[in-house]
């Protein structure tokens, strides 16, 4: 029996286990996947908005804005990459310039600090590759970029250090009232918890309508990315919108926190849950769009592509908090942009509530500081040294591409919540994620996979179950006489 | 700071026969720096034979081919340190490199020869629409699985692209064990060797699709499947021609690229056509006393002819530290009329040697052509050639004698002319 | 009379031949441009070989497998039977290059040989 069960293991469902873990509660993660940040936080922006944005008002306002403030502590606390890069919103018609205008108000009205107007001169004064169409530009120097895998990886580490316990591929089937309060079956097992969170991204409207006559109803919208070679990362030093629309904020261009350039997403409805495909016509679109704002993108630098699915409420706002009729089961349920800049508002909102209703004190001994796996490149070369010596796995480099030693591998895998999978160790480490895309480490690191999980050797997956790097071993599928 | 007269970046065929080279010329500070186990590089995972027969003139495997450059290596006494990986290299020719056991140390190196070799194009940089499933790899990583850490990548497989670690593949994963059910290749003609085609695709009945692309992945977990497609004049997919074949391998061999990122921090002009350092006649690049040879200057087809251009690199490394180096003019070399590059792309011929050998790729599969080479406009030499395509390195020759008789020559030209 | 058309794999250049055949005698060879692509085809065409190399797996080695070659060619049709039979091989470190891993392969008469020295651990 737990206190709370907390479905999801997204950056939101992570931010709000990490805030349950400075309450005396049992609490657990339920995720469906191998990993946390497997789903919806995986494949997203990495932008943490500064809220202008977001209707006045709504959950998005609050929270963003909240979110936006709470960063630059948290990744002190928690030890993730995050720079307050800025943020520019190009206007390409004088025609919209009141548009603009009209944004720029809005974020005051949210609380949004330091929001200016710039002419067309201004803002390529900032962004010299900017194009020579852009007319008026909304500059938010609060605006900043995250890196999504470690934000959410610092938080579920946190929350396992202090007490929370993580299920992983734990797919949750159905809940049921009792009268403790939840039952919870899954995949693996039946689960109790007095209180259950709700963070299931795409997912979250079917579990809400489990349990509660409020239904809700969510659309995977769907955002394609295209992810540019380091050499191309100094094509822009801000994260560059372009004006709104009902879809969504648009195609962007950004650098990465790692210093790569990002272009994307697409916006599109799409029926099928679990559709992360890319498609010719998105890649296409998307490359054109970004290439409005700015015209020389190195396009050939593209060094990987890929989808993410915005969970989408009907009515466009964040629905958090307690089920009205259900009491005890609190949702965490539209959480698209800005859902990744909101999601250390949002765990603090929600932990607090479900605190509330259980009636849980703070602990005295909550642990709220996180060291992140150590980048060597980051030591002086005499601290490097003296590193190599105590352990001289951190003197060979496993990932060429992005100088990644096998030290720090071995730390992804041990670690609390640590690596499963290929796709664990690249989400923590960033071996793979460079201009060869795995092709050169990939071999060494399922090397160190198998011995450090000590599974059967063919057991090593790129992620979740059934997707399995290796067959056999040679020439077992041979037929004794040949063919 | 610790200082050695040659340092060499790399211990494939490249890295080993420039070191023997300066060896041999008489340098006896020489350092290889290897970053995998073994030296040899990628010859040790191309078990397949072919090597050879121009430099030993017969028929070798990749390891045995390599093992008689590391046995010349070993006898010469040269050191190699292994596992070592280059971090940084700077103008004045400052080398940091890393390993377990010296942990971070610099070198300080009279010249430096560039021998890392290349990488291969990932599917990234093609855009395929699609799923992110397990079971694509590119050639290079099947070939490492399946040959030294013997494991099989998969059991049915497609290969996208025509390159000769594609075709090599096909072969390997037939032999064993694995169904291959076609080769697809973007362009209307093979990008490898002939050879490789008739044993390793016709010999197993793999169909080899040209003018064909992937383009949908399928599978959320594990590859299920691809779809092919015709592609037209423009290279873009041809509508109704989609095919879908059921595999759970997909592997790519869609191009190779110098692993530059070392010449890059040196600051080295780089030559667009190649990715590669633009070198003149003692391959030297444009950073004073940094050499390039092997892969990493341009992608080459037969490890015989980088063995012969890092023997050239590893002389004129050794001439350079001895100060037996001349200042002259530099003559520029320009391809022409479907001549994509040339290495080198500049000539002295002062430190040039009698005679030169000038490698090149052609853009375009040509028939029944000429192959010229003009200084400034005087043509002096002119070989038919019956056929020439780009996936098969050319080379002319140039004479010393040739460039010292024309004072104030200006431009060389090689060119793909119409026979005469 | 029956034709077959091969591509000469004796040089780069690759020539399409053709070769006549009355049963297994070979009347003609045309298409080729040299010497080379008429031995090749008429080997092709009556006993066509190939080198077949494979690895094996190394008990004790520093690396977990061996490269191996036939030591010389062997018949085409004989390739999966010569890989079948190294499906049962293992083999112990030391091995150097040359070591007889398979003697006499599928009935060959060509021994299949280490191409690489795998030293114990």
């Amino acid at each position: 029996m737990y206190d709370v069960l907390v479905i999801g293991g997204g950056v939101t469902g992570c931010s709000i286990a990490r805030e349950l873990s400075r309450y005396r509660l049992k609490t657990a993660v339920a995720e469906r996947e191998e990993d946390v940040c497997s789903g919806t936080s995986k494949a997203n922006s990495g932008i943490v908005h500064a809220g202008f944005d977001a209707e006045p008002g709504s959950q998005k306002a609050r929270m963003n804005v909240r979110g936006n403030r709470m960063m630059p502590q948290l990744a002190r606390e928690l030890d993730f990459a995050f720079r307050q890069n800025g943020s520019l919103v190009l206007c390409f018609d004088r025609k919209q310039l009141g548009q603009l205008q009209a944004l720029k108000e809005k974020g005051e009205a949210n609380g949004v600090e330091g929001l200016k107007l710039l002419n067309g001169e201004e803002a390529r004064a900032l962004e010299p590759k900017l194009s020579g169409a852009v007319e008026g530009a909304l500059y938010a120097p609060t605006g900043g970029i995250v890196c999504p895998f470690g934000l959410t990886i610092a938080m579920a580490e946190n929350a396992a250090v202090n007490g929370v316990e993580f299920l992983f591929e734990t797919e949750v089937l159905e809940i049921r009232r009792i009268d403790a309060g939840y039952l919870v079956r899954t995949n693996t097992g039946e689960i109790e918890a007095r209180a259950v969170v709700n963070a299931a991204g795409v997912y979250a409207d079917a579990l809400n309508n489990m349990v509660s006559e409020r239904k809700y109803h969510i659309t995977a919208r769907r955002g394609q990315y295209c992810l540019l070679d380091k050499k191309a990362g100094t094509a822009a030093d801000r994260t560059i919108f372009q004006m709104p629309t009902a879809m969504g904020k648009g195609v962007l261009v950004t650098p990465t926190v790692h210093g790569n350039l990002m272009l994307g997403p697409t916006a599109e409805d799409i029926p099928d849950k679990e559709d992360i495909s890319t498609t010719s016509e998105g890649l296409e679109t998307l490359q054109s769009k970004a290439a409005l704002s700015v015209p020389d993108l190195p396009r050939n630098m593209t060094i990987t592509s890929f989808a993410g699915l915005r969970a989408h409420e009907d009515g466009d706002d964040f629905i958090l908090g307690e089920a009205e009729d259900a009491p005890g089961f609190f949702n965490a349920l539209g959480i698209e942009s800005p859902g990744l800049t909101s999601a250390p508002a949002i765990g603090e909102y929600l932990a607090g509530m479900v605190a509330e209703k259980l009636g849980a004190e703070k602990k005295e001994d909550f642990a709220g500081q996180r060291k992140g796996i150590l980048n060597p490149q980051e030591l002086t070369v005499e601290e490097r040294n003296t590193l190599i010596r105590s352990n001289p796995a951190y003197g060979s480099i496993v990932c060429r591409c992005e100088m990644v030693t096998e030290g720090e591998i071995v730390d992804a895998i041990r670690r609390p919540v640590g690596a499963r999978s290929l796709d664990g160790v690249k989400r923590r480490t960033r071996a793979g994620m460079g201009r060869c895309q795995a092709g050169f480490c990939t071999p060494r690191t399922i090397e160190i996979l198998q011995r450090e999980l000590g599974e059967p050797d063919l057991a090593v997956r790129k992620n979740r179950a059934g997707s399995e790097l290796l067959t056999g071993k040679d020439k077992e599928e041979l037929k004794e006489a040949g063919r | 700071m610790r200082t050695c007269d040659i340092v060499v970046i790399g211990g494939g065929p490249a890295g080993l026969a420039a070191a023997i080279a300066a060896r041999e010329a008489g340098i006896s500070e020489i350092l290889v720096l290897e970053r995998d186990r073994c030296l040899g590089g990628i010859l040790n995972q191309c078990i397949h034979n072919g090597f050879g027969l121009h430099t030993f003139r017969e028929e070798l495997t990749g390891p045995e081919y390599a093992e008689r450059f590391i046995r010349r290596a070993e006898e010469l006494e040269i050191p190699c340190l292994l596992e070592t990986m280059v971090m940084d290299i700077t103008p004045g020719k400052v080398v940091t490199a890393m390993n377990r056991e010296d942990g971070v140390f610099q070198i300080q190196a009279g010249a430096v020869i560039l021998a890392m070799g290349c990488r291969e194009r990932p599917r990234g940089a093609l855009n395929i629409p699609g799923y992110r499933p397990a079971g694509i790899y590119s050639a290079g990583t099947a070939q490492r699985l399946v040959n030294i850490e013997g494991y099989m990548p998969g059991r049915e497989v497609v290969i996208l692209g025509s390159g000769d670690i594609g075709l090599i593949m096909a072969r390997r994963m037939t032999l064993e064990g694995a169904r291959v059910h076609a080769v697809a290749e973007l362009m209307p003609y093979s990008g490898g060797l002939k050879r490789n085609i008739v044993q390793c695709l016709d010999d197993y009945g793999i169909p080899l699709k040209l003018s064909h692309t992937v383009v949908q992945i399928h599978g959320k977990e594990r590859l299920t499947g691809v779809t092919l497609a015709k592609v037209g004049a423009d290279r873009k997919p041809v509508p109704g021609t989609e095919e879908f074949i059921p595999c759970d391998t997909l592997l790519l061999s869609v191009g190779l690229i110098p692993e530059n990122e070392l010449s890059g921090e040196i600051g080295v002009e780089m030559n667009r056509i190649t990715n590669g350092p633009s070198v003149n006649e003692s391959l030297e690049t444009s950073a004073e006393g940094v050499f390039a040879c092997g892969n990493v200057l341009h992608v080459h087809d037969l490890v015989d002819y980088v063995s012969q251009e890092a023997a050239l690199a590893g002389k004129n490394a050794a001439r350079y530290v001895m100060g037996d180096w001349k200042e002259g003019l530099r003559i520029q070399l320009e391809g022409k009329g479907g001549v994509r590059y040339t290495v080198p792309s500049a000539v002295c011929p002062e430190n040039m040697e009698d005679k030169l050998t000038v490698r090149f790729r052609v853009g375009d599969v040509y028939r029944d052509r000429q192959l010229c080479v003009y200084l400034d406009g005087e043509r002096i030499s002119r070989a038919k050639k019956r056929v020439m395509g780009p996936g098969e390195m050319e080379s002319v020759i140039l004479k010393k004698s040739d460039l010292l008789a024309r004072p104030g020559l200006q431009k060389i030209t090689v060119a793909v002319e119409e026979a005469e | 009379m029956e034709k077959k058309e091969l591509i000469c794999i004796g040089c780069p250049l690759g020539c399409s031949v053709t070769v006549e055949l009355e049963g297994s005698e070979i009347l003609a060879v045309t298409g080729n441009t040299c010497r080379r692509g008429e031995d090749y085809a008429r080997k092709e065409c009556t006993n066509p070989t190939r080198i077949v190399t494979s690895t094996v797996p190394v008990d004790g080695g520093e690396i977990p497998q061996v490269s191996v070659k036939t030591a010389s060619d062997i018949p085409k049709n004989k390739i999966f039977a010569c890989m079948a039979e190294l499906k049962k091989i293992r083999v112990k470190a030391p091995v150097r290059i040359g070591d007889v891993v398979l003697a006499n392969a599928a009935g060959s008469g060509v021994d299949v040989i280490a191409t690489k020295d795998v030293l114990g651990r």
